[in-house]
């Protein structure tokens, strides 16, 4: 079964899925190529961690989740339903393969940056984790208290994607990577919609930590 | 008490690699050496409350169990929404250390008070709350705290009783007396013995009101209810719990805390403590009005 066809299993909108989906083609890179996570496993101290920040892209990311085996499909059927697990933002109690609770803007950077500590705290030194922001999610004060001190302390298992949407009313003046550069992150801006761009970016070695702006269609062109 | 957290705290990290700290800035100096021994789990993220519960929340995700400290009022008001939802709503917790217990900070004005930082937590599940009345309580709770791995909130004072009640986990018979129950949360008890000593009531202590002790309440107050609760918070913070204890049965609370007012005043905790009827005179007013 297509992502396209799962996503229409969630929404019912056959004709904007998947283009609707801002967060689907870095969904689908993440889940298909660079994640070192797998179904059955969602406790391993060794996987790969992705944290949804932005909580509302959750459409796409049930519709990964189901494709690569975390979720029965059938469960797409009654997003948001009474008796479904799949809300229209994730609970990570509810649902196998869903690292936070998000829905509220900006917690995830600062719950990822205290699992790249707490990880490497305890020796591990493999496990990488990744944090999918929204552009106007940047707006929230806390982001930046994360991205100061991540660029502070050099976290550098850590690595964040913004999905760039112009969705925010206020765009800084020297780009949204600046908004981590300024603080030691490393940046790097792709087409959100190009799999072998997006692949190279999550990918990079870098010293430090890491931000991957990805730019798709403005939300509401 | 402070010292007594730090120490404990200290001595914790040393034992029990499980064990992390987060601080934003406050106490930085004496956590110094576990700052520079454990870098990876000893952090100072810089005054940035809403990144120390939400690195808190990353560490306890982790499986490790972080202690998170600062002054109450940046620690609880200002990071509410973050231990809302960064630690239970996640499905782990920690261990929250204040100091600046209501008007502790005095001097520094409303700014740097928390009254309402029991209240604040009161509204979410499932949380222990200790309210130490004396320094050699701190260290035993300290240790018990990090035996598991429940949401937890120490709230420490620079008030303290005469004594060490150490054992007050439940509610505690202090002076055993007439119908009226006294119940003294924290550092209340001592003026609170002290607006009592010749007064026919009965004086009960806890450092733990959360959760709250229904039955040992239940089984002092006896047949017909007569409560005094005198908590070093804001006013009423327990008063729904009480009313709970007492759900179908007739009963009589008078609540006694801290006000529910932003004086605009300095001075010292005495002079708050008697502008808030909570010296041991105007204790003494209130716990014998019939």
């Amino acid at each position: 079964m297509t992502l396209a066809t799962l996503l229409t299993r969630l929404t019912g909108d056959e004709k904007h899925a998947p283009s609707a989906h801002s967060t689907l083609d870095v969904l689908w890179v993440l889940y298909d190529r660079v994640l070192n996570v797998r179904p059955g496993h969602e406790d391993d101290p060794e996987r790969d961690r992705f944290f949804l920040s932005k909580g509302h892209g959750v459409a796409g990311y049930y519709a990964v989740l189901a494709a690569k085996g975390f979720v029965p499909h059938d469960w797409l059927d009654e997003f948001g339903g009474p008796s479904s697990p799949l809300g229209h933002h994730p609970d990570r109690l509810r649902v196998p393969g869903i690292e936070i609770s998000s829905g509220s803007l900006g917690h995830g950077l600062g719950l990822a940056v205290g699992t790249a500590l707490g990880l490497k705290a305890q020796g591990f030194a493999k496990p990488r984790v990744f944090v999918l922001l929204g552009d106007a999610e940047l707006d929230e004060g806390s982001n930046h208290e994360a991205i100061a001190f991540a660029g502070a302390a050099n976290v550098d298992s850590v690595t964040a994607i913004v999905i760039d949407n112009r969705s925010a009313s206020y765009s800084p003046p020297g780009g949204l990577g600046s908004l981590f550069t300024v603080h030691g992150w490393i940046a790097s801006e792709v087409d959100g919609r190009d799999h072998e761009a997006i692949y190279a970016a999550l990918t990079e070695q870098h010293p430090g930590p890491h931000v991957v702006v990805a730019r798709t269609e403005t939300k509401n062109a | 008490m402070r010292d007594a957290f730090i120490k404990e705290t200290l001595a914790i990290l040393d034992d029990d690699p499980r064990t992390a700290l987060v601080l934003a800035e406050i106490s930085a100096d004496p956590f110094g050496k576990a700052l520079a021994n454990y870098p990876d789990r000893a952090i100072n993220v810089g005054i940035r409350e809403q990144l120390m519960l939400g690195v808190a929340g990353g560490l306890a995700l982790t499986g490790l169990r972080p202690i998170a400290h600062s002054y109450a009022t940046f620690l609880v008001d200002r990071a509410y929404e973050q231990i809302k939802l960064d630690l239970r709503h996640q499905g782990v917790g920690a261990i929250l250390v204040s100091v600046g217990a209501s008007y502790d900070g005095a001097q520094a004005g409303y700014t740097h008070m928390s009254p309402m930082d029991v209240a604040l937590i009161d509204t979410l599940p499932e949380w222990i709350v200790h309210v130490p009345g004396h320094a050699d309580e701190v260290g035993p709770m300290l240790r018990a705290a990090v035996g598991h791995d429940e949401p937890v909130y120490v709230r420490l004072s620079t008030q303290h009783n005469p004594e060490a009640h150490a054992d007050a986990l439940r509610l505690k018979v202090i002076k055993p007396g007439g119908k009226r129950t006294v119940v003294a949360v924290g550092a209340m008890l001592g003026a609170t013995l002290e607006a009592t000593k010749d007064l026919d009531v009965t004086v009960a202590y806890t450092h733990t009101p959360r959760p709250f002790d229904h039955s040992g309440l239940g089984e002092i107050a006896g047949a017909e209810p007569d409560i005094v609760m005198v908590e070093p918070y804001l006013e009423g913070t327990s008063a729904h719990l009480v009313a709970e204890t007492f759900a179908d049965k007739a009963f009589r609370l008078r609540n006694i805390g801290v006000q529910r007012a932003d004086l605009h005043r300095f001075g010292t905790p005495k002079d708050h403590a008697r502008w808030h009827g909570l010296d041991a005179e105007s204790l003494r007013q209130r716990i014998s009005a019939p």
